[in-house]
């Protein structure tokens, strides 16, 4: 597989090093970037030191050898747009395709001829700024916090050229790949933002988990990318013309399919769907034992101190006294509606976060909402048996509704995510995507939302008597 | 002894529109199979099934008893494929450009330089070694990408659109590298719009409409079986008022007569011809010529598609 995939990266390689609109600014941001960034550190040490400011010119430098590894890693998006969708624009692709090469070899030698002279490019460049820092004013930074900004470099570049793999498997055409290049341009932007904020503030070790989270996606994208480079999907593309007509026939086709009478809806849809989908609600139920367990874990290492506590606790004769004033209307009031309102405005969110985020970001509400309730029970401990009942009566009632249809909403919505990532064999990316919105819409409409309403009710207006009723007890 | 190409059933569908739908028929080793159909029949889809860069959905094919949907990359080791677009890299010079197909078809390396410097030699680009292929003229070009296909001397070629873009001379070339391959036992499959070519060439005619094989067999038997009985004339040196109908068996029918000419159909020429010659030199009748007259492909193929 390797001989192969090498073969592809040497010539591409050659072919790339031929381009003269590639290698001029690849050699300018390798050579003359970093003397200019060099003169730049110094200038900026020279007037900071001047105000007794040290720790300017350790941060700074970090931040420079960023900036300077990543400019010349950002051509690599451009490369792979080019040998990816531009050999399919040019026809040069099929010769290709009808060798024996596998779809991996040609898949890996592709990636590889957009990734090296770019990743070369920016090892030089940092090189070079780093010999002249050291040239000029003898500085040497961390070598573990510049390994962190190579590897990191490193991963944004894997993640720029997988993820222009995915973008070129939706076009036909390099001016289309470029308009759709925005979708890994922009979070990238963003990524870096988040890093120079993170090594001026010089907390390394969140470059770390910075570094794990883009070898997560690198992950994700590359698997993307292999099961979207083959030869099928390849060719039967002819054209990226968005067929809105065809795209809501398809949707209307899984969401109907045979038809919508509450018969069929419940005795067969519902069931079919909760053993098509026992991965991703068996993840999901996963997620949320484990953030209670989490939520549990934290108060329990982490106890609130007592005084807080204490006021939680009641007197009972002053609850008697505000339960005869206010007529039993000691609780504050609630009305289904806001509660079902909240609730559905949470989940749908999120689904649509997760659309964007593989699925990971669906996930977030129940993981942050069984925390917090882990927390709080896990501190209940501390406050008696008459805690534990209040949680029960206030909780229990509506939650043995809302929790399993929150678990079936997250459940559908991460599929929903990660639906464009691993598309079964014969079905595109495209396709499945819609069938698993299709699939979420028709769980959420027919069985999370009456739910949810029933559990918004029953928060509304049982369970306040019932956390009453225990409370006069 | 099986056939070196076979298909049954072969079906492919993308989304809701089936491209190729149980396509069924065979191509001998050495044959010449030709591919007609208009714009958007399944001929490419078709051969790309074959090449094994496409998955049939329904139904098989075997190159040399090898599955293309299970033994692809051995397939693709003995197919060669010119594709509808020459698709070459233009910043690369010939000898490099057949180098890297070489070393993907795991040929060594003083082998696939030789082939390479043999088939340039045939094509008379030898000389344009030096120049980069983008310099190359669109002829220059498609021979570049035919030398590509028969780099590694395949069993089975694919050839979609040989000639367009080419001069005659060229196509001519073409025509001549195919009619040598086929006597050297390659087996083509040929799709081409040029019905000259296909007739000339091909021992099978396949014709593709919507997918659907609507016509399969040799020039000859599409054009007996589509057009009738061939049309015989017998051309007089000097006008005759004798009558053609006692002159003639019972085999052969009248189409048109006068006195210089007469056309028939007969399903035995072999006894009717020889019969009306003999009839003709006894009444003193001198013949000009005694032709069948020629019937094109052209109108086979519009026949069927329209």
């Amino acid at each position: 597989m390797l001989h192969d995939a090498l073969i592809i990266t040497r010539r591409e390689i050659r072919d790339t090093l031929r381009d003269w609109r590639i290698i001029a600014p690849i050699l300018i941001l390798t050579l003359i970037f970093p003397w200019l960034m060099n003169v730049t550190t110094q200038f900026a040490i020279n007037f900071v030191e001047e105000y007794q400011a040290t720790i300017i010119p350790l941060r700074l430098v970090p931040f420079a050898v960023m900036v300077v590894g990543f400019f010349p890693i950002s051509f690599s998006l451009i490369i792979a747009l080019e040998t990816f969708v531009g050999e399919k624009e040019r026809s040069s692709l099929e010769p290709l395709l009808d060798t024996p090469i596998s779809d991996e070899s040609l898949y890996l030698g592709k990636l590889l001829a957009s990734m090296l002279p770019p990743l070369f490019a920016s090892y030089l460049g940092v090189a070079v700024y780093l010999v002249g820092l050291y040239v000029s004013i003898q500085f040497v930074p961390e070598w573990i916090v510049i390994l962190q900004i190579i590897l990191t470099t490193t991963m944004e570049a894997l993640v720029m050229v997988s993820a222009a793999v995915v973008v070129s498997s939706h076009t036909t055409s390099v001016r289309a790949a470029n308009l759709l290049a925005s979708f890994v341009i922009i979070p990238m932007a963003l990524l870096l933002q988040a890093e120079s904020i993170f090594v001026f503030w010089g907390q390394y070790n969140v470059i770390w988990l910075i570094l794990l989270a883009l070898l997560m996606a690198d992950v994700l994208l590359m698997r993307t990318g292999i099961r979207t480079f083959n030869r099928e999907e390849i060719l039967a593309r002819e054209v990226d013309e968005l067929n809105l007509g065809m795209t809501l026939r398809l949707f209307r086709r899984y969401f109907v399919g045979a038809g919508l009478t509450p018969r069929r809806i419940y005795g067969e849809d519902v069931p079919r769907l909760l053993r098509e989908n026992r991965l991703p609600l068996a993840t999901t139920i996963l997620v949320v034992v484990a953030a209670l367990l989490g939520g549990l874990t934290i108060a329990w290492v982490y106890p609130l101190p007592a005084e807080l506590t204490q006021s939680f606790q009641i007197d009972p004769d002053y609850f008697q006294h505000q339960l005869q004033s206010t007529g039993g209307e000691v609780l504050p009031r609630v009305e289904t509606l806001p509660i079902f309102i909240y609730n559905t405005r949470s989940l749908i969110g999120f689904a649509l976060l997760g659309l964007f985020s593989f699925g990971s970001l669906a996930v977030l509400p129940m993981v942050s909402t069984m925390g917090v309730l882990g927390f709080l029970l896990g501190q209940m401990r501390l406050l008696g048996a008459q805690a534990g009942w209040f949680a029960a009566a206030a909780l229990v009632p509506h939650g043995i509704i809302e929790l399993p249809a929150a678990i079936l909403a997250t459940a559908f919505a991460l599929r929903a995510g990660a639906s464009i990532i691993s598309p079964p064999p014969g079905v595109t990316a495209g396709e499945n995507l819609l069938h698993a919105l299709a699939d979420w819409l028709k769980m959420t409409l027919f069985v999370v939302l009456p739910a949810l309403l029933l559990a918004a009710f029953i928060e509304a207006t049982i369970s306040p008597q019932i956390v009453l009723w225990v409370l006069r007890r | 002894m099986p056939p070196l190409i076979e298909t049954a059933g072969l079906t492919k569908q993308f989304d809701t529109l089936i491209a190729v739908n149980d396509l069924t028929f065979t191509v001998a080793e050495g044959e010449v199979l030709a591919l007609l159909g208009p714009n958007g029949a399944g001929k490419t889809t078709t051969v790309r099934m074959l090449s094994s860069i496409l998955k049939p959905t329904r139904g098989y094919a075997r190159i040399a008893s090898h599955d293309v949907a299970r033994e692809p990359r051995l397939v693709r080791h003995l197919i060669g494929h010119l594709t509808e677009f020459p698709g070459l890299y233009l910043r690369m010079r010939p000898l490099d450009y057949l180098d890297f197909f070489g070393e993907l078809q795991h040929l060594p390396q003083a082998e696939r330089r030789a082939r390479a410097e043999e088939l340039m030699q045939h094509f008379e680009l030898w000389d344009a070694r030096d120049r980069r292929l983008g310099n190359f003229s669109k002829g220059m070009r498609q021979k570049m990408a035919l030398i590509r296909a028969m780099l590694h001397n395949p069993r089975v070629l694919f050839l979609d659109e040989p000639t367009s873009a080419m001069d005659p001379h060229s196509a001519k070339q073409v025509r001549d590298a195919i009619a040598g391959l086929r006597g050297r036992g390659h087996t083509i499959v040929l799709c081409t719009h040029n019905l000259y070519e296909a007739e000339s060439l091909a021992d099978h005619i396949a014709v593709i409409r919507k997918g659907q094989l609507i016509a399969f067999g040799s020039p000859t038997q599409l054009k007996l079986d589509l057009l009738g009985l061939p049309l015989w004339e017998v051309r007089l040196a000097r006008p005759s008022a004798h009558a053609w109908q006692p002159m003639l068996n019972e085999h052969a029918h009248i189409h048109s007569s006068d006195a210089w000419s007469l056309r028939y159909h007969t399903e035995h020429p072999e006894i009717t011809n020889p019969l009306l010659l003999r009839e003709l030199a006894a009444h003193g009748v001198d013949v000009l010529r005694l032709t069948e007259l020629p019937r094109s492909l052209e109108e086979v193929y519009l026949k069927l598609v329209q």
